[in-house]
């Protein structure tokens, strides 16, 4: 067979070969050469020896020659820039041939060369091409704007290519515009300010007249940047709405959920007692329930879109549960989000049905399926009152079967449910304590070991099922290990008399013989607490708990509106913003809703938020006298890297225990701070209550806390080929250390790391070298802690903890800024002697000084000793 | 917008690449480090073709790079880009794809893509521009993207080809001629039902599709009716009263539609009329659901009594509910036994059954059974005795089988051809119209 030659060929022999035969006179040996050549490119051999032999062949009149030429071109141009300029002239003469196809081709092959070179040579022929008098030539240049865009978008700009695009809006031919609107679409995205889509009524209705004329792909294009639009006012907005409707019985899928983006968008403007808003809401229902008999990919993503869309809007899909149904032969995907909607859509008038389905559900083979089934059915529970009961039994009756994941995930959901009704349903306790030896894994163990805790005092032999747990405490994971804890506490409380010993055990196990310092916190907290006030003990453990809410997994509402605006798109699918998953500049943006604009501001995304953190850090200028007090309580109670988001807790488990700090502690010792702010400051003795506390922990060996602020991204990976580095600066002994994680985002071993420093404000230099020993491979993370020294050269930086910074690998040498705490510089015993400071004080110039009056103010002990742990010496204020 | 596009055989060997954008990290990473990797290439095949599970979605995000991906026998299609993409666009793409490629060449195989690699490069080039789908209409590519290469063509030839391409007609070319202008219509639907023990239809409905294949000359006009109900209604407002109480009887309620790209959809928005300039050759005009007024074309009337712990006895009744006239074919009805069987005696009256021990099923075949007729099968079950406490699950009985009309009740009422600048009237048109209704999904629970 002729084609396994063709792939099956290598040596450097062979490549001779084809030279000689690229170089004959007969056209078709030359074709044949060519497609050899190409043959070899697919599976990735090498052929770019052969560029001056194959451009040769350029010059042809063979339309077929010519398509291959140009398809190897593409590929190997970037590799010999050099050369590809020879390709130049045949380019511009084929963009002027009498033969529409040609001149199409030429122009869309050389947007595909991405040489920078060259790309000035193509402004011209581009130029005609754009004007010419044949759509099909038109449509291909204005593809070919947006290549040009992507190598140089400077050189686009500078040649007024955007201001021809955006008049190919208004070109006679629908096929042209939506190409136009395509290439202006992703242009504007990497310019999230320009006005390039200037989107006003004259254009909207030029696009709407497009939409019903040209192809299944330009109406795509058209209803995507239609939806970027925001309409003035609700009777424009209908009138929209009006015209796309049609587009819900388009055959293509994309179509129709492109068309879905649009009407849920500008249906947020319409009152919602008009008429017309409840017709377009029933027109709403039909389509996406068709959506469900396309492939099973496409299904896919339409059901996440529908997950979406009835968070937002249930009432589109409220009476459509049926079409949820799993069927036998979905495949796994399709009947995992299948599952989801149909929690969603569960109320008390379909509950039955639902409970039934999911009972099947629950004997089917793919483990996750199955799981997911059973936590569903616990989700009704919790969603319907009235289903609780026959959830609770269905469950029972799951148990029964004594598949071992089966039985764990009820006993996961269980726990859920009493959480939502307690001392309702404890008479099942019984059955789940007789499958207390299958469960193997973490949650469903930590979940039943909860249950014990909580109804410790009907469970007659509670201790002892707890004490068969602790035999083998520290093969636990921690989360089982809390659970442990807390539950044997509470059993303390309850039965104080005959589980002395066994408390005794645990909080040794916890506090002396665990390295995890989550537990170990815990552990030290329930000691004080029980050692000394078992009372308040008692009212901070056994609190009533708040109930669960009633849906756990909803996504966030800005970020639900956010991704409404983006329904069809991979974001849709994800349910992630596009920030998240796109690199540079382009998808920053958040889309918002039009109705609800402006009315939550804090929409800003973790990611942008520590960002945005990072640039309004603090003033770092010296601070005079009396702002001295305000600046350093900000720096040291709100990490000044992150001035948005509270620090996210590094673990579950510490979540765990702010919580209980939170929870009971907050009106036992009277602490008013919120509970945000507590790990900011562990040692720093603010009130009464608090310091005893602390004090105690001070005799047992409490680690002495020090503030960390979170680590933030320094160098981003799509800056940094890859490499992300993250960190942050803390003081640990006396030695400030930067402390880095360095991740590897790019697809090869990067290797060689180095770190320098520029000069700074305070002089500070790497003590050492970077020790990044082993090599980073992709997607893996190394933390590095760099001991730091100020003994650097030194020069004033603006803002003044400002650090540049490069790091140097094996591909290439990276830059970077950051600012560090100036707290971090502070020494611990920052006391100093009464004259010492004075004369300090002096030299310090007159105009940086300002005064400021603290009124009644009592600077009684607490308050000093507060600010000697901020390290700063308050004799000045004494006075 | 789609960054490349890569087509895999099941061992993830590249057969065909196409690339769009350098940011999917495959020429950029080659080039800038001599590397003969190629990044994209060898994620997908090493996290998605020889992955160890099953696949768990066909969106695969590897280090900030999105895959797509749909499988056609053993051929990978897979679409990558970097960006936010619009998802459902990438996936009816694709599809798309593999519609022209068996347009083409018919199977899309190992074989047939290495035979015809250069033109699925230049269709591909055609479709897909910088990751922008572009007309894809088998009709209009067949015109200028043939295997023989384009031969000598005439600046008119030319002109014909760009404006077909890129106007509003895409997916028919001009200059189509017939000797006998005919056309076909066929109506299949397939009909779900689930049904109680009782008799009680839990949930029902049928998808249809009409299925055209044209053979008209020149750019014909057609308008397309059947009895929806709107449009019924809507005329008998206007005719006279006893004649709407009379169609009225005969009309059906399609929950939803969606048409071919040809169909006018602004026009059925607004008079619910549905016209188009169809295709050449065979193409899927309209997809509809209906849930009311299902004529469901059998009754299963199941029976199952317990004999001790040992024995089952199942009789099973089945009616046909159509005109006597009618032939229904293929009809084949499935009983699932119970695991522990260990033997099944069966007598029925019509057909053949048999017990199938691998299918855990009896299978009970009849060739064709005409309408308003009944038939009977009855089974002794014996079973082994387990000490199993799970009880039999009792999976629902189903059904297969073949009917020639539509059990939604749809009618075509007329297909009408206009082509005004050849002289072919409507009248001159041979029309051809088939209904076949198909069971989908046709269960009864025991």
């Amino acid at each position: 067979m002729m084609c396994d030659f063709l792939f099956s060929l290598v040596c450097t022999g062979e490549i001779f070969e084809l030279k000689a035969e690229l170089n004959s006179d007969k056209k078709e040996k030359k074709k044949e050469a060519v497609k050899k050549v190409i043959a070899s490119m697919t599976v990735g051999k090498d052929v770019s020896a052969l560029f001056p032999d194959v451009v040769n062949c350029m010059q042809t009149d063979n339309l077929e020659l010519k398509k291959l030429v140009y398809l190897y071109l593409m590929n190997y141009a970037k590799s010999q820039p050099d050369m590809a300029i020879m390709a130049v002239n045949t380019f511009v003469k084929d963009c002027e041939d009498p033969n529409p196809l040609i001149r199409a081709l030429a122009v869309r092959t050389m947007g595909c060369i991405r040489v920078d070179k060259i790309t000035e040579y193509l402004c011209e022929p581009l130029r005609k091409c754009l004007k010419d008098e044949d759509p099909y030539v038109r449509k291909t240049a204005a593809v070919c704007v947006a290549k040009l865009h992507d190598i140089n978008a400077q050189l686009v700009e500078d040649q007024g290519f955007l201001d021809t695009l955006k008049d190919l809006i208004s070109d006679s031919n629908p096929m042209v515009v939506a190409n136009a609107v395509a290439a202006l679409s992703e242009i504007a995205e990497s310019h999230p300010n320009s006005n390039l889509l200037d989107l006003n009524p004259q254009t909207i209705n030029k696009l709407l007249t497009a939409l019903n004329e040209c192809t299944e792909w330009g109406q795509i294009f058209i209803l995507d940047c239609l939806a970027n639009y925001t309409p003035r006012d609700d009777r424009e907005s209908q009138s929209i709405c009006e015209r796309v409707t049609p587009r819900l019985s388009h055959a293509n899928s994309a179509v129709v959920l492109s068309a879905v983006k649009v009407l849920m968008k500008f249906m947020e403007m319409l009152p919602k007692d008009l008429d017309y808003y409840g017709t377009l809401l029933k027109k709403l229902a039909p389509p996406l329930v068709t959506l469900l008999s396309a492939e099973p990919e496409l299904q896919y993503v339409a059901l996440r879109n529908i997950n979406l869309i009835v968070q937002r809007r249930p009432e589109i899909l409220k009476h459509e549960m049926k079409v949820f149904f799993v069927k036998y032969n979905d495949p796994i995907y399709v009947k995992l989000e299948k599952l989801d909607i149909m929690i969603r859509l569960a109320s008390q008038a379909n509950i039955a049905q639902v409970l039934a389905e999911l009972k099947e559900y629950a004997t089917e083979v793919d483990v996750d399926f199955v799981r997911k089934a059973v936590r569903a059915i616990g989700r009704c529970a919790i969603k319907v009152e009235q289903s609780a009961e026959r959830c609770v039994s269905t469950l029972l009756d799951l148990i029964q079967t004594k598949v071992n994941y089966v039985v764990q995930e009820a006993i996961v959901v269980i726990k859920d449910i009493f959480r939502k009704y307690p001392n309702k349903y404890e008479s099942v306790i019984a059955t789940l304590c007789e499958n207390l030896d299958s469960l193997d894994e973490p949650e469903a163990r930590a979940a039943m070991i909860w249950i014990v805790g909580e109804y410790a005092e009907r469970i007659d032999n509670a201790d002892e099922l707890l004490e068969s747990f602790l035999e083998g405490f520290h093969d636990e994971s921690t989360q089982v290990q809390l659970q442990l804890l807390t539950a044997i506490v509470k059993l303390f409380l309850k039965k104080p008399t005959e589980t002395q010993e066994l408390v005794q055990q645990v909080l040794s196990l916890a506090t002396q013989d665990s390295d995890n310092p989550d537990l170990r916190d815990r552990g030290y907290i329930y000691w004080r607490l029980l050692s000394t006030d078992p009372v308040a003990a008692k009212e901070v453990v056994l609190a009533e708990k708040p109930l669960i809410s009633e849906e756990t997994d909803l996504i966030e509402p800005t970020l639900l509106e956010e991704l409404i605006c983006h329904i069809g798109t991979l974001a849709s699918v994800y349910h992630k913003p596009p920030s998240a998953f796109v690199e540079g500049s382009r998808g920053v943006q958040h889309k918002r809703l039009p109705g609800s604009a402006g009315s939550g501001e804090s929409v800003e995304s973790p990611d942008t938020g520590s960002a945005a953190g990072v640039s309004e850090a603090p003033p770092a200028v010296i601070p005079s006298q009396g702002d001295l007090l305000g600046d350093l309580l900000n720096l040291d109670l709100t990490p000044p890297t992150t001035t948005g988001p509270p620090p996210p807790a590094s673990s579950g488990m510490q979540m765990g225990a702010m919580d209980l700090l939170g929870g009971g502690l907050d009106s036992l010792v009277g602490f008013g701070a919120p509970p945000a702010a507590m790990p900011a400051s562990f040692n720093v003795p603010v009130s009464g209550g608090l310091d005893d506390l602390f004090d105690l922990g001070g005799g047992v060996g409490m680690p002495m806390g020090v503030f960390n602020p979170p680590k933030t991204v320094w160098l981003p990976a799509m800056k940094a080929k890859g490499l992300e580095i993250s960190g942050t600066f803390v003081r640990r002994a006396g030695v400030i250390q930067m402390e880095m994680t360095l991740t590897n985002k790019a697809m090869s071993v990067m290797t060689d790391f180095a770190i320098q420093f520029n000069r700074n404000s305070f002089g500070l230099a790497p003590a050492g070298p970077l020790q990044v020993l082993t090599p980073l491979s992709p997607n893996q993370s190394i933390e590095a802690a760099l001991p730091l020294s100020t003994v650097g050269p030194v020069m004033k930086m603006e803002p003044l903890n400002n650090l540049q910074v490069a790091v140097k690998n094996n591909i290439d040498v990276f830059y970077f800024s950051c600012q560090y705490p100036i707290s971090m510089l502070f020494a611990e015993d920052g006391k100093m002697e009464r004259q010492v400071f004075l004369a300090t004080w002096k030299d310090i110039p007159n105009d940086n000084e300002s005064q400021f009056q603290i009124k009644d103010c009592h600077l009684n002990s607490a308050l000093s000793r507060f600010l000697c742990s901020l390290e700063v010496s308050t004799t000045q204020l004494t006075d | 917008m789609i960054g490349g596009l890569f087509i895999y055989n099941h061992k993830g060997e590249v057969l065909i690449s196409r690339v769009y954008r350098d940011d999917i990290g495959y020429v950029s990473m080659e080039q800038s480090f001599g590397w003969k990797m190629r990044n994209a290439v060898d994620a997908f095949r090493v996290n998605v073709i020889h992955a160890r599970q099953q696949v768990r979605s066909p969106v695969t995000n590897i280090a900030r790079t999105s895959f797509f991906h749909v499988k056609r026998s053993n051929i990978w299609l897979a679409a990558v880009t970097k960006q936010n993409v619009n998802a459902a666009m990438v996936f009816e793409f694709l599809y798309k794809m593999c519609d022209v490629m068996t347009a083409y060449f018919g199977k899309i195989s190992e074989e047939n893509i290495k035979n015809n690699f250069v033109l699925i490069y230049e269709l591909l080039d055609e479709i897909l521009d910088f990751g922008y789908p572009q007309n894809s209409e088998t009709g209009a590519l067949k015109t200028f993207i043939t295997q023989q290469g384009i031969k000598g063509q005439t600046k008119e030839e030319q002109s014909q080809i760009t404006s077909q391409v890129t106007g509003q007609i895409g997916w028919r070319r001009e200059g189509i001629k017939y000797r006998r202008n005919e056309l076909f219509l066929d109506v299949l639907e397939s009909v779900n039902l689930l049904m109680s023990p009782q008799g009680q239809v839990l949930s029902a409905h049928v998808s249809g599709r009409v299925v055209m294949k044209s053979y008209l000359s020149g750019m014909p006009e057609c308008k397309f009716g059947m009895n929806d109900k709107i449009v019924i209604d809507k005329q008998g407002k206007g005719a006279a009263s006893d004649d709407a109480g009379k169609s009225g009887k005969q009309s059906i309620a399609i929950d939803d539609c969606t048409f071919h790209q040809c169909v006018r959809l602004s026009k059925f928005d607004s008079e619910r009329s549905i016209s188009f300039i169809p295709p050449d050759g065979e193409y899927e005009l309209m997809r509809y659901r209906t849930t009311k007024d299902i004529i469901l074309p059998f009754r299963v009337i199941p029976l199952v009594r317990e004999v001790g712990r040992t024995k089952l006895e199942v009789k099973v009744v089945i009616k046909s509910n159509f005109k006597p006239s009618l032939l229904a074919q293929k009809i084949e009805v499935r009983i699932p036994t119970p695991l522990n069987t260990s033997g099944v005696q069966v007598i029925c009256m019509k057909g053949k059954a048999k017990y199938k021990a691998s299918e855990n099923a009896i299978v009970w075949k009849i060739k064709r059974m005409a309408g308003m007729k009944e038939s009977q099968i009855s089974a002794e079950i014996e079973l082994l005795p387990t000490n199993d406490k799970k009880k039999w699950a009792r999976p629902p009985i189903s059904m297969n089988f073949e009917v020639p009309f539509a059990p939604s009740g749809l009618k075509v009422r007329y297909l009408k051809v206009f082509e005004s600048k050849l002289n072919y009237s409507d009248h001159d048109v041979i029309k051809w119209v088939r209904y076949i209704g198909r069971s989908g999904i046709y269960e009864t629970r025991c």
